[in-house]
């Protein structure tokens, strides 16, 4: 009896927080999605797809979708491509010494400047780079340029540009992190293996190809998946960095976005939950996909 | 390819990325010294000197202090419950075998999987409905339950690995179960729950999307993230840029200080998530 009452003694605050503040809402959000709530209570009727045909023929709902197949395949493929190459400059590239595979001098500086952007806030980073993207010589990067004789560069307001830039800030402050991570999947590697290629005459960069990756391939899965899900979130950098939160004309524009944007300035809640919905079901299908693509066997070492 | 050239090499490519890192973080700190002038003119300039009524306005008018205090409280209470409570969980879902037990523990895990997005207008008139809305106890009470389903998740797998000798002699030395968890039972879990706090500090500091949902109302409740992008907006129609450099740099140097202090908790910390 005493053990039951601790059982749920312990339970109860933990699992009540929980169900009112997360279940509840979750399955809330299905239900709503199928109203037209627009937050007064009289105003509630079921209309069934409604908001699923209304968004399915929306010029923005599209933008998003496509604007997320962009940061899906940019932000993940520079991050783990940038990562991969500083952890292994970190880690290997220093050749053998006394038998054991070293960095370059300075790593341990390095790896915490890589890192530092990690623990920045996503908000105070878009603040930032607005004043670093200027677009006239008082920006940092139009200074360089324009000190250089070049024109400076619109990065926020020319249409094609400013997703571009804004993925660039996303794998600025990610790249640390994944560093991090993969240096630490490659100090797992046993060091006998990288001296007996070294005396077969394999050179670092095969090394890396033949070695490295294969026997790190589990790390990079679960990064590359880390990155997708952020690429379908994207919320603070799109709205405090690009113009008016997903401009130029919808360049920039996320689902987060339009969700925010859609319940709290338009109070249109019904169609803001159908919008969740779509979230829910793309994230969830993404992580599937990338589950079962990226499967391999996995190597015992 | 030599051994020299590549070490030279691989120098080169990894002082370009820490340049990149840096710039843009001491270019802010400089700037937050310069005049509206110099902050439109030459981008590359030094400032001419070291205004740090810049600093003083940040302080005062645009709040920077309020908004810091704001964090600390709620992030503090925040950070205490969610370990509080995520241990007690994770204690009786990892070594008690009850009814329910594996559907309580699949249900924290599966909050997991669901994008916050997803629950944003359900969970406005939630807090509204409960009255919470615009205070911070609602917050913290929000911050607690989503920071549940990873802190959970991840105590319960170390419970389980904790030996069973232990906290049995604790019993046959007649401790109730309780005093077990407190005085044996979590001083034991210690490595785990300090690389669960610092990454549960670090994800309701940087915290966005929460605040500007449920504190919409009184800027004197605000944030740090809802006010540095607040003062963002302002700087542009009132002109004045230094003291919003003034504020990111207040922002950003404590932050970047006890980040140089702590760096090796805060790295094992963030990624241990990642490798479980």
């Amino acid at each position: 009896m005493r053990r039951h009452g601790f059982v749920a003694g312990f339970l109860l605050l933990p699992v009540l927080l929980y169900v009112v503040f997360v279940i509840s809402p979750y399955v809330q959000a299905f239900q709503i999605a199928l109203t037209d709530w627009r937050g007064v209570s009289a105003g509630l009727d079921f209309v069934g797809l409604d908001n699923f045909r209304r968004m399915f023929g929306n010029e923005t709902f599209w933008q998003a979708i496509r604007n997320h197949l962009v940061l899906l395949v940019a932000m993940p493929l520079a991050t783990v491509s940038l990562a991969l190459l500083f952890a292994y400059l970190l880690n290997v590239a220093g050749g053998s010494r006394g038998g054991t595979m070293t960095g370059v001098k300075g790593s341990g500086f390095y790896r915490v400047v890589f890192f530092l952007p990690q623990v920045l806030a996503v908000a105070v980073v878009g603040v930032l780079f607005k004043a670093v993207y200027r677009p006239d010589s008082s920006g940092v990067i139009n200074g360089v340029l324009v000190k250089l004789g070049m024109e400076p560069v619109g990065w926020l307001t020319d249409q094609r540009l400013a997703l571009w830039s804004i993925i660039a800030v996303m794998v600025w402050q990610a790249v640390g992190f994944y560093v991090v991570l993969f240096s630490a999947g490659m100090a797992a590697i046993p060091k006998d293996v990288f001296e007996a290629a070294s005396l077969d005459g394999a050179g670092r960069t095969r090394m890396f190809f033949s070695i490295t990756l294969p026997l790190l391939w589990d790390t990079v899965q679960v990064g590359w998946i880390y990155l997708g899900i952020a690429a379908f979130d994207g919320f603070a950098l799109v709205n405090v960095l690009s113009m008016e939160q997903g401009g130029p004309d919808g360049a920039t524009t996320v689902l987060a976005t339009e969700i925010y944007k859609n319940a709290f300035s338009y109070s249109r809640f019904g169609y803001a939950s159908a919008l969740g919905v779509a979230l829910f079901f793309l994230t969830l299908t993404f992580a599937a996909l990338t589950m079962r693509v990226t499967r391999r066997e996995r190597i015992v070492y | 390819m030599g051994r020299k050239v590549f070490g030279g090499f691989s120098q080169a490519v990894l002082a370009v990325w820490a340049l990149l890192i840096i710039a843009p973080l001491i270019w802010t700190l400089l700037a937050s010294f310069k005049s509206n002038g110099e902050i439109f003119g030459d981008a590359l300039q030094l400032p001419g000197e070291l205004r740090w009524d810049n600093w003083a306005r940040a302080w005062e008018r645009a709040s920077i202090g309020r908004y810091l205090l704001n964090t600390a409280i709620v992030v503090f209470f925040g950070v205490a419950g969610t370990m509080l409570l995520s241990s007690m969980a994770a204690y009786v879902l990892a070594r008690f075998k009850f009814p329910g037990n594996r559907l309580i523990y699949f249900l924290f895990v599966s909050g997991m999987a669901f994008p916050v997005f997803l629950a944003l207008v359900p969970l406005f008139f939630v807090v509204d409905g409960l009255g919470l809305l615009n205070t911070h106890v609602g917050l913290i009470l929000v911050y607690i339950a989503y920071s549940l389903p990873f802190t959970v998740f991840f105590l319960t797998s170390f419970f389980r690995g904790l030996p069973d000798a232990v906290a049995e002699a604790a019993m046959i030395d007649g401790a109730s179960y309780t005093r077990t968890f407190f005085q044996v039972m979590l001083p034991m879990a210690k490595p785990a729950m300090v690389s669960l706090t610092i990454f549960n500090v670090l994800g309701q500091w940087n915290q966005y999307l929460l605040p500007l949902v449920l504190l919409p109302g009184d800027k004197s409740n605000w944030v740090i993230t809802q006010g540095i992008a607040d003062i963002s907006t302002i700087a542009g129609y009132e002109a004045d840029w230094p003291a919003l450099f003034a504020a990111l740099s207040m922002t950003v140097l404590p932050v970047v200080v006890a980040y140089i202090v702590f760096q090796r908790h805060i790295q094992s910390g963030l990624t241990s998530g990642a490798v479980k």
